[in-house]
């Protein structure tokens, strides 16, 4: 608390114009808490514009210290990973009620992300194969994780861990979206400059990427495009000049925004797609999916299905990063 | 401006009343957001329907309709129409199909009723987003290509000259004429067909409105509707076309051959000379000759030996040196009048074409047959000598699942035909081996009682081989029928001398890639699928391609000609209008949005989409596009957008249909 009150006279002394932000962790892994220590340098321009009142992962804040703050007191929170379970969920809502400006940040936040792929089991077999299953499971007492745990005296509560994850705009209104799994911190600095210049798009954008698909960006030699084999990068070397799509390695880069600065690519690795959809896309995999069918070199059923059985993992190949946000949204149980 | 929506439900008599409760249904479509009439009618196409939305629209009462009664395919530029009539874009009309999506396909009435109000909800809200668009004019070319030189091809050629069109005639074959010109009679009048045909073929060959291209084959078809780009290749003749008379003094003295010099009297079967440098027959048109590059002494290898028909030329018309050459042109319209081929009976071995001697096809015994083929009209054996019984074998390749399902529709009038005409040239037995006689054309029935009575033996079964193994001494030597005699109930082997194997007709080898080249699909026999079987027998699903004669499917030679016909008067239809009405449902690129991936770039079945090298984008030629969406599938961006069926307009429907979800007593579906 008293940490609070100093920065809150720090501010007032030095830049009374900065930005009250907040940084919140969902479900997710960290990894967009990092690439925002990733600006580098530009950390030092960041900290000249915004205040940092709440972000759990670099500083120790309490969710009371929120829940006492005035409804709209955050002027922007950046929101990153899924909405996995209760505690998610509840944060989201409370942090939405706290800030005039709410940003997912993330592919998580964004479309699910990895943690999405949940969506193709249900709740019970996961717990059963994290808790009991797997080949490295030593739990003699075949213990799942409870909601409430009590032992004599000893009482715990654990939040609820839902079925289906969610997006962060499938519980809670969000104002802009900053893609990328995770997002590049030079867009991290792009999109942040926008917000303290006041220059942001319409409500509900994209904010620190592209308006076309990475294609866009890609360097590599684009002919027409006539599939006849599929490869995973284990298989071969992709030939470092052109198109890995019309090499057969599966790459999402033409239903993916563009803004990543084709980093994958440049390093000869087919684009998994976490920069998402473009804004007339409404669901990522499927267009994929859509997309790739037109193109398949054979023209006979037999030879179709050939080729399609070559796909690695379709499922999760074509929805990495967007099941949460697709059109079916989980497998259904 | 709120928009305001008129619904108009059809009874269609009893076909949608008679499962639908009507009333039930005007209820709900009053319940509907932005609904601001709803009216019923007995049947809406009919003058007083069309007249009701009309009139709404005309008193500026609703600004989007939709009409709720059969297929789009049925009464969609009915109501498009009437509503262009009242003064609105006919774009914001759009139809809810409860006719054949609905009231002809269920059986309980409750549920029936139900999804009609899904149908109608999903188009109402689909009319919420409709958006004007305008239709465009484009002219057409008054020049027409037909491709074939058979008798559709010379009708249809014809048809067309005669009323001052251009017309540019393209023959695979040197020249003209077709299947026509190997016959000698024609069923079931038994007139000359070279009398009929010839004047047609030299017609041609002299009408100042048609150019003929001969042993020439269509390379590429691009553009639409008015103006397509035409590339056709002319195979090198090594006769200068300009030059050469016919006088025939070159195949005189040819020393090349184009037939097995040592093969029996079926195997040396030919029209025309049967020297390299030969006429396909006597008639042809144009009356110019040919090498045939494989046979001839000069061109088959590089030492040149012969060179003898050059010296004998005194025109000097010979030109060992021609090549290949490429002729663009533009036309509006295109023919497709290619015709058939005959089934190639060796693949049933059990007939023994290809095996035995004096199995012959029905086109060889035609050859045989003619007066100008090199039997001179008379009908040998193998060796020579004149055949005492032969017998014909019906729908070979024909009404076989194994090999063509359909009904090839000449084969049994040629086979009555061959019989007549062995009995008038040689006292040979004649026997028939048929599954059904079908013989429905003008005069066919009268020709077959005719056959009935010139003692030929009918014997109805389907023959199970033709054997040269003899069982007695009768059978010594002969070629013996086996067949089951169905009206006998018994095997029966008959020993001939002669076996004629009436083939069917089937799709040409190179049917597939010229229907391809001009953008029309074939069916699963082969032949080229017409735009409606009933309603556009001569047009195909491609604007300005049209279809005569056995192209389409099996025909004889009445049939062939009335459709060619139909087609020349279809397309001197399109020409009399200078211009034609294009789709304006049409795919758009937003330059914006578009990365230049080129994955959209080979999916256009109609050629309409190309990759602009300068800008980096791919962009839609409007006039090409015919608005079939393959395209907008295959964006993975979402740059190209279907006018009339944007993603949001066809969601928007998907909704409507889910909206009825509230109103049912069905379990909605889980979180």
């Amino acid at each position: 608390m008293r940490f609070r009150s100093w920065k809150k006279l720090w501010k007032k002394a030095v830049t009374p114009m900065k930005l009250k932000t907040g940084i919140y962790w969902g479900a997710g892994c960290g990894g967009c808490d990092v690439a925002v220590l990733d600006v580098h340098e530009k950390i030092l321009l960041v900290a000249e514009k915004m205040e940092l009142l709440f972000w759990p992962i670099a500083m120790d804040f309490k969710y009371e210290d929120v829940e006492k703050m005035e409804d709209g007191e955050f002027d922007i929170v950046m929101y990153n990973g899924a909405i996995r379970n209760s505690e998610n969920e509840e944060i989201a809502k409370l942090l939405r009620k706290k800030s005039k400006t709410m940003v997912a940040l993330g592919a998580c936040a964004h479309l699910g992300g990895l943690i999405a792929m949940a969506n193709f089991h249900t709740r019970e077999s996961l717990l059963n194969r994290v808790y009991l299953e797997t080949e490295s499971t030593d739990n003699p007492d075949s213990v799942i994780p409870a909601e409430k745990w009590k032992k004599g005296e000893e009482e715990l509560e654990l939040p609820a861990f839902h079925s289906t994850v969610k997006t962060l705009d499938q519980v809670v209104d969000v104002d802009y979206y900053i893609p990328g799994c995770p997002p590049v911190p030079d867009q991290i600095v792009s999109a942040l400059v926008q917000v303290w210049e006041g220059k942001l798009p319409g409500k509900g954008s994209v904010i620190g990427a592209g308006e076309r698909t990475l294609c866009d960006e890609c360097p590599r030699e684009k002919e027409e495009k006539s599939i006849t084999e599929f490869k995973r990068p284990v298989d071969a070397i992709p030939e470092p000049e052109k198109c890995l799509l019309e090499q057969g390695f599966l790459c999402l880069g033409p239903v993916t925004r563009e803004g990543c600065g084709a980093r994958c690519i440049k390093t000869n690795v087919p684009c998994r797609g976490c920069y998402g959809p473009l804004e007339e896309v409404n669901d990522q995999g499927l267009r994929m999916l859509s997309a790739l069918a037109s193109v398949l070199e054979p023209k006979e059923e037999k030879a179709i299905d050939e080729l399609i059985s070559q796909l690695p993992d379709p499922l999760r190949t074509f929805y990495r990063f967007s099941a949460a946000a697709s059109i079916l949204r989980r497998k259904k149980v | 401006m709120a928009v305001r929506i008129g619904v108009y439900i059809c009874h269609c008599g009893t076909n949608i009343a008679g499962k639908v409760d009507i009333d039930e249904v005007v209820e709900f479509a009053r319940g509907l957001e932005n609904v601001s009439l709803v009216k019923d009618y007995k049947f809406m196409c009919s003058d007083p329907g069309q007249a009701l939305l009309q009139k709404d629209v005309e008193d500026g009462l609703i600004d989007r309709v939709v009409v709720a009664s059969c297929s789009p395919l049925m009464h969609e530029n009915t109501f498009r129409k009437a509503t262009e009539r009242g003064g609105l874009n006919p774009y914001l009309f759009t139809m809810a199909n409860i006719r054949e999506q609905c009231s002809w396909v269920h059986l309980d009435g409750a549920e029936t009723t139900d999804k009609a109000k899904d149908l109608i909800a999903a188009a109402v809200r689909r009319a919420f987003l409709l958006e004007p668009l305008t239709k465009r004019e484009v002219p057409i070319n008054p020049r027409t290509l037909v491709i074939g030189g058979g008798i559709a091809g010379i009708q249809a050629a014809l048809d067309l000259a005669e009323a001052g069109k251009q017309v540019v005639l393209v023959e695979r074959e040197p020249s003209i004429g077709g299947h026509m010109a190997k016959f000698d009679k024609t069923f079931p009048t038994l007139d000359c067909s070279a009398c009929i045909l010839t004047p047609r073929m030299v017609s041609v060959g002299q009408h100042p409105n048609i150019e003929l291209m001969t042993y020439s084959e269509i390379e590429e078809v691009g553009g639409y509707v008015g103006n397509f780009n035409v590339t056709v290749r002319k195979k090198a003749r090594y006769v200068d076309e300009q030059l050469c008379n016919g006088c025939g003094a070159c195949w005189e003295k040819c020393p090349g051959t184009r037939v097995p010099r040592k093969g029996n009297v079926h195997e040396k079967l030919s029209l025309g000379p049967t020297t390299s440098i030969y006429m396909p027959f006597m008639q042809a048109v144009p009356a110019i000759p040919v090498i045939d590059a494989q046979t001839c002494l000069y061109l088959k290898d590089d030492q040149h030996k012969c060179g003898l028909c050059a010296k004998e030329c005194e025109r000097d018309a010979i030109n060992y040196d021609m090549e290949d050459e490429s002729v663009e042109f533009e036309v509006g319209n295109i023919i497709i009048a290619s015709g058939f081929q005959t089934f190639d009976p060796s693949v049933i071995k059990r007939y023994g074409y290809d095996r035995l001697d004096n199995v012959i096809t029905a086109l060889q015994f035609e050859i045989m047959n003619c007066a100008s083929g090199s039997t001179g009209g008379k009908i040998q054996k193998a060796d020579g000598s004149e055949p005492e019984a032969i017998g014909i074998v019906h729908c070979v390749g024909s009404r076989d699942e194994n090999y063509h399902e359909y009904c090839s529709r000449v084969c049994c009038m040629y086979s009555l035909k061959y019989s007549h005409l062995i009995k008038e040239k040689t006292n040979a037995e004649v026997y028939q081996f048929y599954i059904d006689m079908r013989c429905f054309g003008k005069g066919y029935e009268e020709f077959y009682d005719r056959l009935l009575t010139e003692d030929v033996r009918f014997v109805r079964g389907k023959v199970a081989e033709v054997t040269d193994v003899a069982m007695n001494e009768a059978e010594e030597g002969k070629l013996i029928v086996r067949v089951e005699d169905t009206l006998l109930g018994s095997v029966r082997r008959i020993p001939l001398d002669m076996v004629i194997l009436s083939t069917g007709l089937e799709a040409h080898h190179s049917l597939k890639d010229v229907a391809n080249k001009c953008n029309v699909s074939v069916g699963s026999d082969g032949f080229i699928i017409e735009k409606h079987p009933k309603l556009g027998p001569v047009a195909t699903a491609t604007d300005g391609v049209f279809l005569a004669g056995a192209c389409q499917s099996p025909k004889d030679i009445p049939d062939t000609v009335a459709q060619a016909s139909a087609a020349s008067s279809a397309v001197l239809s399109m020409i009399t209008r200078e211009k034609i009405e294009i789709e304006a449902a049409t795919a758009e690129v937003n330059e914006d949005k578009c990365s230049g991936c080129k994955l959209c770039n080979t999916l256009c079945p109609y050629l309409a989409v190309k990759f602009d090298e300068e800008k980096g984008v791919s962009v839609v030629n409007e006039a090409l596009c015919k608005g079939c969406g393959t395209c907008v599938a295959g964006c993975p961006s979402g740059a190209i957008s279907a006018k009339h069926f944007e993603d949001r307009q066809i969601f928007a429907e998907i909704e409507g249909i889910f909206s009825g979800l509230e109103y049912k007593t069905v379990s909605k579906p889980k979180g």
